[in-house]
């Protein structure tokens, strides 16, 4: 059978004036749609504009900037720009400690998220044939009921795997027939080395043919092996829950930077500390505007992750813009196995804890492809030589950390004293040993 | 250089301990040192006696989890400071010691341990010229 | 409110009039697309136009869990490859999963049938619903979550886990409704009253329980402590998932989405079918399916059909609660155990005797699964096992492959020789403390 190259030809190599065209009718709805929340009205009014200001693209640097914080202080409705009744779907981010972030979603904003998911699946060649197997966590993780649903859109026969249980997935691999994986970076190498471990040949005993990766920063010497280990291409995945999930940007054929969907979004890059725009092609902070959402569309949201535009024309023959790999955070948020996490929420466990001192020290590193967090911890009193009572009261700190943080670290009890700093200022609590950038 | 050592897998429930100890006494095994070690689920008893070979034959006999090995016995002199010298010879060599215990024999205090990697503790033993017992000497009991 | 009248108050003769018509196109379609089905038939000397009205399924053979594990992975598929859109597993008798496959048609099927029960729990699309049962690849999750899309409330995609945080949700955004097994229901109470939420700080006013066994007395503790309504949901994955059948608000038996799923009480021992009314084994034909269907699959759960017309004036049949199940599985925080899973996985590993008892127990509301198994005593004579942390690998390891078999976890408790009891019977490997 044969198929055209794009899921959307007609959006998808639209010529650029028309998809400026496109773009500012699209803002224009979306800013006044915004003054159905309350929230931003009272940010248009501290600005001092109406939705009549924006009469250009350019005007989208009129607009007031939207951040995580602006999330949490209006949970869980605040920024709701429909009634309730019209939301079918809402996602949350992960933790316990103080507010989440809530993100509602229309009918319509389900089926152009399935959209977006198709056309980057598509992209990289998967056709209704192909298995698609999906090893991210399905529920209130975005990633996936996001593919799911943009595989099912493809029509793809889809194997909702969820995370872990790599025996199993290995199995699925094998026994259907999977041709398309979707995994973050560090879990493919770990299907590697379990498939090595169980005499698994990936190029001899799998259709493998395309991985997308995503949701973890990873290196371009890091895809090049998974590629070469499991005899796959390796298609790079850009998504902010915030918007919607996965199907924000990603990498076409040419594996050169990932198509941002501009008929989805307006896309800035930015000086983190002057918030002026950078001149293209300098790294700088990714801001998006989102012009084609109805539940809670985003003004400008500050996404703290480092990029840059990359000059020229793809090859591939699509006009939405790239941008590079990420290179990092403006925050002092971790990613990791596609996680989300910031120090303060595993400080606020450890805290709970009167055996523990209140000094810890988290180190991230790369053993054998995987991506370990260890998290020293000291222990306030000896206890004696209670073997048992260390090794629950260990177990107990993991269990309240994986429910917060939802990955599983190591835990170290150190004696008291081992990890105090005579500093002054704050100490360093996070060493990333990782080689990302 | 070294001597024999029964492990004894136990599960942490009351009657396991009493088990062991009570088939010792019945074959006239005698129990020259001993230590517990214990995780929440199960711990391992570690026995040097004498007769370790018959000890081990009846033990298994008798359907105990029980398993028969080499551990490394250091003699040093009975004052302050010996331990903390012997370990850190081994240190210095980059060596881990996995668990040790002690006992006295004949006014000696014996070091018993073991080692991430045996066959370079044996050169070190060796090369630093360290006094060591072997199960010969324990033959008072015998 | 009824969401289909049109078929879920169908008057008799109509719908056996459909499931006849039904039942002879599922038969011609499984004839000419799965083979396993051509050669049970042509061995019965039956063809397609022997099946005419409804009453000549009990001509067809059965088909069991273990027809499903013979032909893993797809055998008993009879869409083409390209025509399934997904794919959901459920618990094989031992290494081998279930695997179910589904077309687009059959999830629009799936939808509306699970539309149907919301609508009659008294779901609309002003409500905010909680799916707390397991995403991927178990038929819980995804299986309720398109279903409340379907009748346009807004699904909260909570999945299990972190309850704490999911008790936070339903007080923070006005949760209305929620499924979930009922135990997890208690658990979410009693979490609930831990950190201080009140039943008036909440909205939840719809429960929609399954997957799992539960009684009245259940019933009366959750609705007590979360001020809800609950509502018993039965499906099997085998079949299709939550949504075979579904309680009203009369709650006198779970109606059964008939036009889809057909089924009869046999008698386990003789395989007659039993007369209406009479307590037996469930067995369903599913009449519309695309991907797999199945003719005859026993369920293995025993339960009756209940004769008469329901006051809710829905006319399909309703079935009684199940009360048990003819075979040894187990379930375990909604996911169906099979003791033979547990063996097969203990065989694998050379580390251990062929010993092994599953004990479960429920601890707070919270199923949990002990294995214990046995070491092999040979294993004691190498020096491996002479250090807790060699143990604890070994421990470790066996977890890994049974959770990876089983889907859920299980703590391991490691028994010296010589230590677990031989008993013979059916339950020689079970001991369950749960009270039911």
């Amino acid at each position: 059978m044969s198929y055209s190259n794009y899921f959307n030809p007609e959006l998808e190599t639209m010529p650029v004036d028309q998809l400026h065209e496109l773009q500012l009718k699209r803002l224009k709805q979306t800013v006044r749609h915004c003054m159905n929340a309350p929230f931003y009205q009272k940010k248009f009014q501290e600005r001092g504009i109406t939705p009549d200001d924006i009469q250009t693209l350019e005007d989208v640097r009129k607009l007031p900037f939207t951040s995580k914080e602006d999330l949490r202080e209006n949970y869980p409705f605040g920024l709701s720009c429909v009634p309730l009744k019209e939301c079918v779907r809402l996602h949350s981010s992960s933790g316990t400690t103080g507010n989440p972030t809530v993100v509602l979603h229309t009918q319509k904003d389900l089926d152009e998220w399935a959209n977006a998911v198709a056309r980057c699946l598509w992209m990289v060649g998967s056709r209704p044939e192909d298995v698609f197997q999906n090893s991210a966590g399905y529920g209130m993780f975005t990633a996936g009921l996001g593919f799911q649903y943009g595989a099912e859109k493809i029509g793809m026969l889809t194997v909702p795997a969820a995370a872990g249980n790599t025996t199993r997935q290995i199995k699925f691999i094998k026994d259907f027939g999977t041709t398309v994986l979707h995994a973050i970076p560090s879990y493919a190498s770990r299907i590697y080395d379990v498939m090595k471990e169980e005499g698994v040949d990936p190029q001899r005993d799998t259709q493998l043919r395309v991985l997308c990766i995503g949701a973890e920063p990873h290196s371009e010497e890091q895809r090049k092996r998974i590629e070469y280990q499991l005899g796959v291409k390796a298609y790079n995945s850009y998504g902010i829950s915030e918007m919607m999930g996965p199907g924000v940007a990603f990498e076409c054929p040419e594996q050169n930077g990932l198509h941002i969907w501009e008929d989805y979004f307006i896309v800035e890059i930015i000086d983190p500390v002057t918030l002026e725009p950078v001149p293209d092609g300098q790294l700088g902070e990714l801001v998006i505007t989102t012009i084609n959402r109805e539940a809670m569309p985003l003004l400008r949201y500050r996404t703290r992750d480092l990029t840059r535009f990359l000059p020229g024309e793809c090859p591939c023959g699509r006009h939405h813009r790239r941008i590079d790999r990420l290179q990092g955070r403006s925050d002092d948020m971790i990613i990791l196995k596609g996680v989300n996490i910031f120090p303060i929420q595993i400080e606020k466990i450890l805290l709970k804890f009167k055996e523990l001192s209140t000094d810890y020290f988290i180190v991230i590193e790369t053993k054998d492809g995987n991506d370990i967090m260890t998290i020293e911890v000291e222990i306030n009193q000896m206890f004696t030589d209670d073997y048992a009572r260390l090794q629950s009261l260990e177990k107990e700190i993991k269990r309240q950390l994986k429910d917060e943080i939802l990955i599983t670290p190591k835990v170290r009890l150190v004696p008291k004293g081992t990890l105090a700093t005579s500093d002054e200022k704050k100490a360093v609590r996070v060493k990333d040993l990782r080689k990302l950038f | 250089m070294t001597i024999n050592q029964l492990s004894i897998f136990m599960e942490n429930r009351s009657g396991t301990l009493i088990k062991a100890l009570e088939l010792m006494k019945k074959s006239k095994i005698q129990i020259i040192a001993s230590t517990i070690a214990d995780t929440a689920e199960y711990g391992i008893y570690r026995i040097i006696c004498s007769e370790p070979s018959r000890a081990y034959k009846e033990l298994k006999e008798a359907g105990v989890a029980v398993a028969l090995s080499d551990v490394f016995a250091l003699e040093l002199d009975d004052e302050p400071g010996r331990a903390a010298d012997a370990v850190r010879i081994f240190s210095d060599a980059g060596l881990s010691i996995t668990y040790m215990y002690s006992f006295l024999l004949n006014g000696k205090g014996i070091l018993v341990f073991r080692t991430n990697d045996n066959e370079h503790a044996r050169e070190v033993i060796i090369l630093n010229n360290l006094k060591f017992i072997s199960e010969n000497d324990l033959s008072q009991w015998k | 409110m009824i969401w289909n009248p049109n078929k879920e108050c169908m008057s008799r003769d109509e719908m056996s009039a459909l499931q006849g018509k039904r039942l002879h196109k599922i038969v011609e379609y499984v004839y000419h697309n799965v083979p396993f089905y051509r050669h049970k038939l042509q061995e019965m000397d039956l063809t397609p136009d022997d099946i005419q009205t409804i009453e000549d399924i009990v001509k067809l053979p059965f088909t069991t869990k273990k027809d499903l594990r013979d032909n893993y992975p797809f055998g008993l598929q009879a869409a083409p490859q390209s025509e399934i859109i997904r794919i959901h597993a459920s618990s094989g008798t031992t290494g081998n999963p279930t695997i179910v496959g589904y077309t687009r048609k059959d999830i629009g099927v799936w939808s509306e049938c699970m539309a149907r029960c919301l609508t009659a729990y008294g779901v609309g699309h002003e409500d905010i619903f909680s799916v707390s049962y397991g995403y991927g690849l178990f038929t819980g999750g995804l299986g309720a979550h398109n279903g409340v899309e379907m009748v346009g409330a807004s699904v909260v995609p909570a999945s299990t886990g972190n309850t704490e945080k999911h008790a936070k949700l339903i007080r923070d955004l006005g949760i209305t409704g929620i499924a979930c097994t009922p135990s997890y229901a208690l658990y979410l109470a009693e979490t609930m009253e831990k950190i201080g939420i009140t039943k008036d700080q909440i909205k939840l006013k719809v429960g929609a329980f399954g997957a799992e066994p539960w009684t009245e007395n259940m019933r009366t503790e959750i609705q007590d402590r979360l001020g809800l309504k609950g509502f018993n949901l039965y499906g099997l994955s085998e079949i299709m998932g939550p949504s075979v059948s579904y309680e009203c608000q009369e709650q006198f038996g779970s109606h059964i989405n008939e036009d889809h799923f057909y089924p009869e009480i046999i008698n386990p021992v003789t395989l007659e079918p039993l007369p209406m009314g009479q307590p037996g084994e469930l067995v369903f034909t599913t009449l519309t399916k695309e991907g797999m269907p199945v003719l005859r699959y026993r369920t293995r759960d025993l339960c009756s059909l209940i004769p008469g017309q329901c006051n809710c004036g829905r006319t399909s049949v309703r079935m009684s609660p199940i009360n048990g199940r003819s075979d040894d599985m187990l379930i375990i925080r909604g996911i169906n155990v099979f003791p033979s899973q547990v063996e097969s996985v203990v065989l694998s590993m050379k580390e251990f005797a062929p010993r092994y008892m599953l004990i479960v127990d429920r601890v707070n509301n919270l199923d949990t699964l002990m294995v214990q198994v046995e070491l092999r005593q040979e294993y004691f004579t190498t020096t491996a096992f002479d250090t807790p942390a060699a143990i604890d690998e070994l421990e470790k390891r066996l977890a890994n492959k049974l959770r990876s078999v089983l889907s859920i976890g299980a703590k391991v408790q490691l028994k010296a020789p010589n230590t677990i009891e031989r008993s013979q019977g059916k339950s020689a490997h079970v001991i369950d403390k749960r009270k039911l």
